[in-house]
């Protein structure tokens, strides 16, 4: 019994540092899509084909063109911020003062688009950049190192916004615009220019999480399926708009995902997080964290 | 300065402005009066390029800025502030006035920014410390704030958009010498929109009277303020106010009502 108990407390403590290890990257996705939200007031309904077109670029920069992955890293990041400020030019500035469904509408057909796209171009193979770290043994205790390595990038990747955040002007303009767009071109800032910079961001950190996810998942033209929804969930449960609240949320749903795959098979995880956020939306429908107003 | 030159807004078929011309002199604080719905902020909104003219001229220091995006006529030098405070509260006192003084002046620097803040800031009588926030202003700390924040983006003509409803009668003189402190020490040629008339005609140099979008009337606070159909714009809606500034006029223009 005592002997049970022990591998029990090992296995069970290796699911709650692997769900952190996991939060990070959702929290990574999480903060992206909470930041064209919160400031732009638009859902990125395909955020997740952004990380999917970033990580066919890894594919690419990395198994076709035999660049170096620390290479490659930057280059996907500023194509996906590319993406970013491209969508944003050519979507969502002509709608944003259309009906919110409108602009959902929109971004889902964008989804489509790129999902094709990719399954015209890239084909439905899955693909994978070759590269196998390896795996850390920490006592009994099993790591995989890429898994780390993403939770750390993450996080370093969402202190970087907060500094930027704070720091600087644009990130201060950032900040404040979500409040009052016509104050702000009333001080003197081109907001067009603002919501340019903030999709470009929000682009640049789905491709940090492209660059993160490729080195755990094969990448196809439906990959976007497999964190897209979960990435939506994290959000609205934080309270959509809500930094604080979207990085809490990513936790709680990784540790699910975690301790759920722990007792039955990782599928069941996931099954878990989708009906305890069916569950929490009938006790508080506006998020964990929203404001009282 | 600023030469207004036929100006027309239109709504569907409402016409909010109808062909208002006037000029404004360097150095000069010309009251814009009217009653509510008048037409004051609907010129006030296409002065500093929230509107577009539907048709009319304006030229600002020998430039054509009629249609212009707000930004680009507020880094021309015009301020503006609003008649409700829009402060953000989420930033401090100093972030908000700093916001302003970044990009009202071309993104030039963090030192220019912060010394414009400081100044405005010190201008208008609010502290200068970096960490004072939004919510502990009341209705005349925010009036100041929103001053501080269209004085930081350097300014050669203030709108000011000061309507003194909701401020006792000291805080309104206050806010009244605020403006000719600003023109007087700052060389920022103003011009103040207000619906009553009190206040307004002991500062102002010219005044400009507005109804159902068109003027009335324009001159010193003194002719205005006897002109009658001024008088029966305000009659019934403010008569109080425009006699007693019709009385005040008289007075210091030097003449005795019963002489």
């Amino acid at each position: 019994m005592q002997g049970f108990l022990d591998v029990f407390d090992i296995f069970l403590l290796e699911a709650v540092i692997n769900g952190i290890l996991l939060g990070g990257v959702l929290a990574l996705l999480a903060l992206g899509l909470n930041l064209i939200f919160g400031v732009i007031d638009v859902t990125w309904i395909c955020y997740a084909e952004l990380v999917m077109i970033g990580m066919y670029g890894m594919y690419y920069m990395v198994q076709v063109f035999g660049l170096p992955y620390w290479v490659a890293a930057p280059f996907a990041i500023l194509l996906v911020a590319a993406l970013g400020a491209l969508l944003h030019f050519l979507v969502i500035e002509p709608l944003l003062t259309a009906p919110p469904v409108n602009q959902l509408l929109a971004t889902g057909g964008v989804l489509f688009i790129l999902q094709s796209f990719a399954t015209v171009a890239f084909g439905i193979d899955f693909r994978n950049l070759g590269i196998r770290l390896p795996v850390l043994a920490f006592g009994e205790m099993h790591f995989s190192y890429s898994r780390l390595l993403s939770f750390i990038a993450a996080l370093i990747g969402m202190v970087a916004v907060y500094l930027f955040m704070t720091r600087t002007f644009t990130g201060t303009a950032i900040r404040a615009i979500a409040q009052d767009r016509q104050i702000m071109s009333l001080m003197g800032v081109d907001t067009r220019r603002i919501y340019l910079i903030t999709s470009a961001l929000g682009g640049a950190l789905a491709g940090l999480a492209a660059c993160l996810l490729v080195l755990q998942y094969d990448v196809h033209p439906f990959v976007g399926l497999s964190f897209g929804p979960i990435t939506f969930l994290i959000c609205v449960l934080g309270g959509l708009g809500n930094f604080v609240g979207g990085f809490i949320a990513a936790f709680v749903f990784a540790e699910i995902i975690s301790l759920g795959g722990l007792f039955s098979d990782l599928e069941w995880g996931y099954v878990l997080a989708f009906a305890f956020f069916i569950v929490m939306m009938f006790i508080r429908p506006a998020g964990l964290f929203a404001r009282r107003s | 300065m600023l030469v207004v030159n036929g100006l027309v807004k239109r709504f569907g078929g409402f016409t909010a402005v109808n062909n208002v011309s006037f000029k404004v002199d360097q150095g000069e604080i010309l009251g814009l009066i009217g009653p509510n719905g008048s037409g004051k902020s609907t010129i006030f909104n296409m002065l500093s390029g929230t509107l577009v003219p539907t048709a009319g001229s304006i030229e600002f220091d020998g430039r054509q800025i009629a249609g212009t995006a707000p930004h680009a006529i507020i880094n021309s030098g015009i301020g503006r502030t609003f008649q409700i405070p829009r402060p953000f509260r989420r930033l401090t006192i100093f972030e908000n006035v700093e916001l302003a003084g970044f990009y009202g002046q071309g993104r030039h620097s963090r030192a220019k920014a912060d010394a414009s803040a400081e100044k405005a800031l010190a201008m208008v009588g609010l502290p200068t410390n970096r960490h004072a926030t939004v919510d502990t202003l009341g209705a005349a700390g925010l009036k100041k704030l929103e001053l501080a924040k269209a004085l930081a983006t350097g300014p050669k003509l203030l709108l000011a958009d000061e309507s003194l409803g909701g401020l006792d009668e000291h805080e309104m003189d206050q806010a009244a010498d605020m403006l000719r402190k600003i023109r007087d020490e700052l060389g920022i040629t103003i011009i103040w929109v207000e619906h009553i008339m009190g206040v307004l005609m002991r500062v102002v140099d010219r005044v400009m009277v507005l109804d159902h979008g068109e003027k009335i009337s324009e001159g010193l606070p003194s002719a205005v303020a006897s002109d009658p159909r001024v008088i029966e714009v305000y009659l019934g809606t403010d008569a109080d106010s425009t006699q007693a500034a019709a009385a005040e006029a008289r007075r210091r223009a030097g003449i005795q009502p019963h002489a």
